[in-house]
C-alpha cells in the first residue's frame, strides 16, 4: 500500500503525483454497528477523489476517521508517508487537512471576513501579549494574512459580503464561505462533504468551477463526497464506492459506472 | 445628516481594520475621552465619585471580564462574585504584606492570582458545556466565598472577619481610604478601565478574539481549523478572571474601602454582572459599558426622579424602583434581545441614511 506510484499526467494536462494518503483496512464500529468494514484505498497527490454510496454507506464516517474525529478499531492511515497514531482533529489540521461539512458549520456570529481569517489561525503566531498591544507585530501579521484572505475572497467572488455576518447569508453563499475558510488553511488535502447538497443547478455549476479551479490553480488534492452523479463523474479522477460500510468498487468514473455491484447498490438489489 | 461616511475612502487594509473606520466615530470617541478625563473631574465630589462614576467604572470592568468569557468564548459563568472576592482578598493580602507596593502592582498581582484561580475552575470546561458548566462555576462561587469566610489567614486573623483597606498610593497619589480625594480616585479607576478596555478591544478584534468566537459558535469546526478547544477556553477563563480580579480589587480598595466575603461578593454580584453583560450585549466591548451603565445608574436615576421630583416616600420609591427596573430590563430584552450595543448599532445604521428613508 505504501508503494509510491509514479506520477501520471491526465488528459487535461494535470499531474497526478504519488500516494498522499493511504487508507488501509479501516474498520470502524459503534457498539454493535459496523460503520466501515475493512476499507482500503489511496488518495494521490493532485487528484480529485470522490467517495460515493447510498445513504448510511459510511462516507461521512470515513471523512471523520481521516479527520481524527473517530478512531477506527482496526487499520491504519498513512499521510505523507507517515503512519498516524492517536489522531485528533487539530493535529490533522496542523498536518494540512482541511474540511467542509455537509450541513454548513460556520461561525454564525462572525462576518465572512472573520470566518475566513479564522482559517489562518494556525499560521498566525503572535501571542496574546502582542495582541493586547496590537500596534506593531500583531498588526503587521494581521495585515499579511488579510492580504492572503482577500485573494481567496476574490477567487470565490464574494467581496460584496465581506462584512456580512454569515448567519444572514443564503445557504449557497454560506457553503462558499465555508470553502473559503478551508482554503485559507492552504491545505494539502481538502475534504468536501457534499459541497453541492441543497443547491440549484446554477449554484452547482459555480461550485464545480471552484472545485476544479482550486485543484488546478492551487494544486490542492481534493476528496469529496457527493450524491449528484453527474457532478461526480465529471469532476473526479477516481471514485470509491461504499455500501453499508463495505468498499464495493474503486476506479475511474467509467469503470465504476459499469460495475455491477455499484449498479445493484444504487438500484437497491436485496442484500443476501 | 452629520453622520455620513461618503467621501471617506480606505486605501489600505490597515485603515479598513481600524477600530473606528468612520471619521465621525473617531471624533465621537475623542470627545467622550476628553469629557471623561477633563470634563467630569470638574464636577467631581464625594457623591458623584462614590455613588455614580466609580461603581459604573468598576462594574464595567467586571462586565468586560465576564463578556470575554461568556460573550466571546461562549462559556456561561455564575462565579463572578467569587472571582471578584479573589481579587479583593488577594489585593488585601498584597497591600498588607508589602506596604510599599504601588497600587498598580497590587492590581496586577490581584489580577494574576484571580487568573490562576480562574484557570483552575476553567478546567471542567473541557468536559462540560452550557448550563452544566454554569453549575460548575456556581460551585466556584460558593466555595470561594466559604473559603474567605472560613480561613482567617485571608483577613489577617482580625476579630470582625472584615477586611479594611490601608492607605496606599499609585504613582505617588493616595488612592485608597477616605482621605484620598474623589478626583484622584476617579481618575485612577478611569485610567485602569480605559487601559483594560483598549486591551480587550485589541484582543477580540485579532486572532485571539476569532479563536474565542470560533469556539463559541462551532467548537467542532474550530477544532478542525487547528484551534485547540481546551487551550482556548482556558485562555478565556484566565483573561476573564484577570479582568474580574482587578475589578474586585478596585471595588474593595478604592470604592468601598472595606469588604466581607459573603456580604460584598455574594451570588447577587454574579447575577448582577451577568445581567449587565446580557442587557448590554453579549460579545460587545461597548455593551459591557452600556450594560454596567444601565444596571448601576438606572436605580440611582429612578430614585432621584421618584423621591426628589414626585416627592414619594423613600421606602415606596425603593419598591417602585425595583419593579420599574425589572420592567425596563424585560422591555429592553424584548425590543432588542442582543442588547443595548445592538440597539446602538441599529441607530447608527439608521443615522447613516437619516433623514432619507432609503
Amino acid at each position: 500500500m505504501n508503494v509510491m506510484t509514479k506520477s501520471t499526467v491526465t488528459e487535461d494536462g494535470r499531474t497526478i503525483g504519488g500516494v498522499l494518503m493511504a487508507v488501509d483496512n479501516i474498520t470502524l464500529r459503534f457498539g454493535g454497528v459496523t460503520a466501515i468494514r475493512g476499507a482500503s484505498f489511496d488518495i494521490r497527490e493532485g487528484e480529485i477523489r470522490a467517495i460515493i454510496g447510498p445513504n448510511g454507506a459510511g462516507k461521512t464516517s470515513m471523512l471523520n476517521v481521516i479527520n481524527g474525529f473517530y478512531h477506527p478499531q482496526e487499520g491504519t492511515i498513512t499521510f505523507k508517508g507517515e503512519q498516524r497514531h492517536d489522531m485528533r482533529p487539530h493535529i490533522a489540521a496542523t498536518q494540512g487537512i482541511a474540511r467542509t461539512f455537509q450541513n454548513v458549520a460556520l461561525f454564525k456570529g462572525m462576518s465572512t471576513l472573520d470566518n475566513i481569517m479564522s482559517g489562518r489561525a494556525l499560521r498566525m503566531k503572535r501571542n496574546i501579549f502582542w495582541q493586547i498591544l496590537y500596534n506593531g507585530p500583531a498588526r503587521k501579521e494581521e495585515l499579511e494574512h488579510r492580504k492572503y484572505v482577500e485573494t481567496i475572497i476574490d477567487f470565490l467572488e464574494i467581496p460584496h459580503i465581506r462584512r456580512t455576518p454569515v448567519g444572514k447569508l443564503p445557504y449557497g453563499l454560506q457553503k462558499r464561505v465555508e470553502l473559503g475558510r478551508a482554503l485559507a488553511m492552504e491545505p494539502d488535502l481538502l475534504l468536501l462533504d457534499e459541497p453541492m447538497a441543497g443547491m440549484n443547478v446554477e449554484e452547482k455549476e459555480d461550485m464545480s468551477r471552484f472545485i476544479i479551479d482550486i485543484n488546478e490553480e492551487f494544486g490542492t488534492t481534493i476528496a469529496l463526497i457527493e450524491h449528484d452523479m453527474g457532478v461526480v463523474m465529471d469532476l473526479s479522477d477516481r471514485v470509491v464506492v461504499l455500501d453499508h460500510g463495505d468498499l464495493i468498487a474503486d476506479g475511474t468514473p467509467d469503470q465504476v459506472q459499469r460495475n455491477q455491484g455499484v449498479i445493484d447498490a444504487y438500484l437497491g438489489v436485496a442484500h443476501d | 445628516m452629520l453622520y455620513r461616511e461618503s467621501g471617506q475612502f480606505k486605501t489600505g487594509y490597515a485603515a479598513d481594520q481600524a477600530v473606528f473606520p468612520i471619521l465621525q466615530d473617531r471624533w465621537g470617541m475623542l470627545v467622550m475621552l476628553a469629557v471623561a478625563f477633563i470634563g467630569v473631574p470638574m464636577i467631581m465630589d464625594d457623591y458623584w465619585a462614590n455613588a455614580v462614576f466609580i461603581p459604573f467604572l468598576v462594574y464595567a470592568l467586571a462586565a468586560l471580564g465576564l463578556n470575554i468569557l461568556t460573550g466571546y468564548c461562549g462559556q456561561l459563568s455564575l462565579g463572578t462574585g467569587g472571582f471578584l472576592a479573589v481579587g479583593a482578598y488577594s489585593s488585601y493580602k498584597l497591600m498588607t504584606a508589602f506596604p510599599e507596593l504601588d497600587m498598580i502592582l497590587v492590581l496586577v498581582g490581584a489580577g494574576a492570582s484571580t487568573a490562576l484561580v480562574g484557570l483552575l475552575f476553567g478546567l471542567p470546561s473541557l468536559r462540560i458545556k452550557g448550563f452544566y458548566l454554569a453549575v460548575a462555576t456556581l460551585a466556584a462561587q460558593f466555595f470561594l466565598i466559604w473559603l474567605f469566610y472560613k480561613v482567617p489567614w485571608f483577613y489577617n486573623y482580625n476579630a470582625t472577619g472584615q477586611i479594611t483597606v490601608p492607605p496606599r498610593e499609585a504613582l505617588g497619589f493616595l488612592v485608597t481610604t477616605q482621605n484620598a480625594t474623589p478626583i484622584v480616585k476617579y481618575l485612577f479607576v478611569l485610567s485602569v478601565v480605559t487601559v483594560f478596555a483598549i486591551a480587550a478591544k485589541n484582543m477580540v478584534r485579532g486572532r485571539v478574539g476569532r479563536m474565542w468566537m470560533a469556539i463559541r459558535d462551532r467548537d467542532i469546526a474550530a477544532e478542525l481549523i487547528g484551534i485547540r478547544p481546551f487551550k482556548t477556553k482556558l485562555m478565556a477563563f484566565t483573561v476573564s478572571s484577570f479582568y474580574i480580579g482587578v475589578a474586585g480589587a478596585l471595588i474593595f480598595s478604592v470604592w468601598l474601602g472595606a469588604a466581607e466575603s459573603g456580604e460584598t461578593f455574594g451570588i447577587n454580584e454574579s447575577f448582577l454582572v451577568l445581567f449587565m453583560v446580557i442587557v448590554g450585549g453579549l460579545g460587545s466591548i461597548l455593551g459591557s459599558f452600556l450594560g454596567a451603565g444601565f444596571i448601576v445608574l438606572m436605580p440611582i436615576g429612578l430614585k432621584n426622579v421618584l423621591v426628589d421630583w414626585f416627592g414619594m416616600s423613600a421606602v415606596f420609591a425603593k419598591h417602585l424602583e425595583i419593579t420599574t427596573f425589572g420592567v425596563l430590563i424585560i422591555f429592553f430584552l424584548i425590543v432588542e434581545p442582543h442588547g443595548l450595543a445592538r440597539l446602538w448599532q441599529i441607530i447608527k445604521e439608521k443615522l447613516r441614511l437619516w433623514p432619507f428613508p432609503h
